[in-house]
C-alpha cells in the first residue's frame, strides 16, 4: 500500500486545501501523473504521484484543510491485491473491526467516502448503503461551498503572509552573504541579436535564457551553492533546478523550477521558461515544480533596477540576481576607455555552506560563461 | 486595415496580457512600458500575439521602433 501524503509546496506551506481529485477508487496511475489539485496560499497546484498503482482510498475531500504531510490517498502497488492490502492493513482494521455491506464499501469507492467517519445505523452497527449516501451528502454540499469559497481567495492577503513567514525564516536562520560583479555583456548581446535575426519572432530568445543557462553551468562547480540545508547540514544537490522568480500581475510572485536546466539547449529553455511564465501566471504549476528548486533565480533588470540583493528561499543555500542590461563605461584591457553592455550579477548565499571566496569565484564563472555565449 | 481597426487589434492583445489595462488610460503618444507594466517575456508574447493576428513581420532590430501604442499601430498599418 502506497501513501500518497501532501508535500510541502515550498518553505512557505504548512497545510493545503483539496480542491479537486482528478482521480477516483480504481483508477489506473502513472509515476508524474497529476492527481489532484491542492490551494497553498501561492496557488492551486497540480500534484503529482510518484509511483504507478491504482487508487484504492482517497481520504481527503475537496474542501477540506489538511498539514503537509496528512496522507490524501492510498495507492495499491502495482499487482498488489485489494486483499494483500487489506491483509497488511489487518492489525489496524482489527482495532476496530466494522461490519460494513459489500455493496456499501463499492458505494463508498465509487464516491470516495471514508467508511471511518460513516456511522453504521444497520444490524449491529453495520454501514449501509443508506449511511454511505448520507455521508455523500454533506461531502456534496461541502465541496459546492469550498468551490464557491475558492472563486474568490484573498489569494493577495495569503500570499504575502507566505511571503513574509518564509523571508523572516530566512533572514532569522541564514546567515547570508552576498557579493556582486559587473559583467560585460556585448558579446552575450551580439550573439543574441545574430541568433535572433534568422529566427521567426515564435523562435526567438530572450537574454534571461543565456543567463539561467549560464547561471546552472556555472553551479555544476559549485555544489556549495546548490541545494538544501536540512537537519543541521547541507544536502548538495547533483541536479541543478533553477526556481525562476516570477512576478504575478495581481502582486506577490512564486518561483517554480525548470529542472535540470545544464542539460537543456536554449531553444529547449526557452520553451521551457515561456511555459512555465504562462503557467504561474495562470495558476496552474505542478507540485514538483514548486518543490524541486536547488536555487532561484531573481532577474529584476526589467524595472531598471541595477543590482539585487536576493533574501535566500530556504532550505535552498544560495539565490542569484541580475540587474538591468545597461551601457556602462568601461576600461578595455589596454587602458581604453568604451560604452559597454553590461549587466550586474549578485549572489546572496548562505554562510553555513560556503564562505564569500566561493561565492566570489561562482561570479567569476558566471562572468566568463557569459562571454562565450556561443557555448551556451 | 484601417487604423483604427489595428488599434484595436492591438488593444485586445496587449489586454490579453495585461488585464489591467484601461484603455481610456493609455496614452498613446507615451512610452507604452512606461504605462504598463510588460517584462521582456510579455513584451515578446505580445509581438508574437500582434504577428500572428496581423501576419506582419516584425523583426527584433525594429523593437526600438515599438515604443509607444501609436508607434506600434503605425507600424502594423
Amino acid at each position: 500500500m502506497i501513501e500518497f501524503k501532501l508535500p510541502s509546496l515550498g518553505a512557505d506551506m504548512e497545510e493545503g486545501k483539496l480542491l479537486e481529485w482528478k482521480v477516483k477508487p480504481g483508477d489506473a496511475v502513472k509515476r508524474g501523473q497529476v492527481i489532484a489539485v491542492v490551494d497553498t496560499s501561492k496557488a492551486a497546484v497540480e500534484v503529482e504521484v510518484w509511483n504507478d498503482g491504482v487508487v484504492s482510498e482517497l481520504k481527503t475531500r475537496p474542501g477540506e484543510t489538511v498539514p503537509v504531510g496528512t496522507v490524501l490517498a492510498l495507492l495499491l502497488s502495482p499487482g498488489e491485491s485489494p486483499a494483500a492490502a487489506a491483509a497488511a492493513k489487518a492489525p489496524e482494521a482489527a482495532a476496530a473491526r466494522r461490519r460494513i455491506s459489500p455493496a456499501a464499501r463499492k458505494h463508498a469507492e465509487e464516491h470516495g467516502v471514508n467508511l471511518d467517519a460513516v456511522a453504521g445505523t444497520g444490524p449491529g452497527g453495520a454501514v449501509t448503503v443508506e449511511d454511505v449516501e448520507k455521508a455523500t451528502q454533506p461531502k456534496k454540499e461541502a465541496a459546492r461551498v469550498e468551490k464557491a469559497a475558492a472563486a474568490v481567495p484573498d489569494r493577495a492577503a495569503e500570499m504575502r503572509k507566505a511571503i513574509a513567514a518564509a523571508m523572516s525564516r530566512s533572514k532569522r536562520e541564514i546567515p547570508h552573504y552576498y557579493l556582486s560583479q559587473t559583467v560585460p555583456m556585448q558579446r552575450a548581446q551580439d550573439w543574441l541579436a545574430a541568433a535572433n535575426a534568422g529566427r521567426p519572432i515564435t523562435a526567438r530568445l530572450l537574454m534571461a535564457v543565456l543567463q539561467l543557462k549560464a547561471v546552472a553551468l556555472a553551479l555544476g562547480g559549485f555544489p556549495d551553492l546548490n541545494g538544501f540545508y536540512r537537519d543541521g547540514a547541507h544536502v548538495p544537490s547533483a541536479a541543478v533546478h533553477l526556481g525562476v522568480a516570477i512576478s504575478l500581475r495581481q502582486g506577490g510572485l512564486v518561483a517554480p523550477a525548470i529542472h535540470d536546466v545544464a542539460e537543456l539547449g536554449l531553444d529547449e529553455l526557452m520553451r521551457s521558461l515561456a511555459d512555465l511564465v504562462r503557467r504561474a501566471r495562470a495558476g496552474s504549476l505542478r507540485s514538483s515544480e514548486m518543490s524541486d528548486p536547488t536555487v532561484t533565480v531573481s532577474n529584476l533588470g526589467e524595472g531598471g533596477v541595477e543590482s539585487v540583493f536576493p533574501i535566500i528561499y530556504p532550505p535552498q543555500v544560495a539565490i542569484v540576481g541580475f540587474g538591468t542590461l545597461s551601457p556602462r563605461p568601461w576600461v578595455t584591457h589596454d587602458g581604453g576607455l568604451q560604452v559597454m553592455p553590461t549587466v550586474v550579477a549578485s549572489v546572496g548565499a548562505d554562510h553555513r555552506v560556503s564562505d564569500g571566496h566561493r561565492g566570489a569565484l561562482f561570479l567569476a564563472e558566471l562572468a566568463r560563461l557569459l562571454q562565450e555565449p556561443e557555448k551556451l | 486595415m484601417d487604423k483604427a481597426t489595428i488599434r484595436q487589434q492591438v488593444l485586445a492583445e496587449l489586454k490579453r496580457i495585461a488585464p489591467e489595462v484601461e484603455e481610456g488610460e493609455l496614452d498613446a503618444a507615451r512610452l507604452l512600458r512606461d504605462q504598463v507594466d510588460l517584462d521582456s517575456m510579455d513584451w515578446l508574447n505580445f509581438l508574437v500575439a500582434l504577428h500572428e493576428r496581423t501576419g506582419k513581420e516584425i523583426p527584433e532590430a525594429d523593437y526600438a521602433k515599438l515604443d509607444t501604442l501609436a508607434a506600434i499601430v503605425d507600424y502594423l498599418a
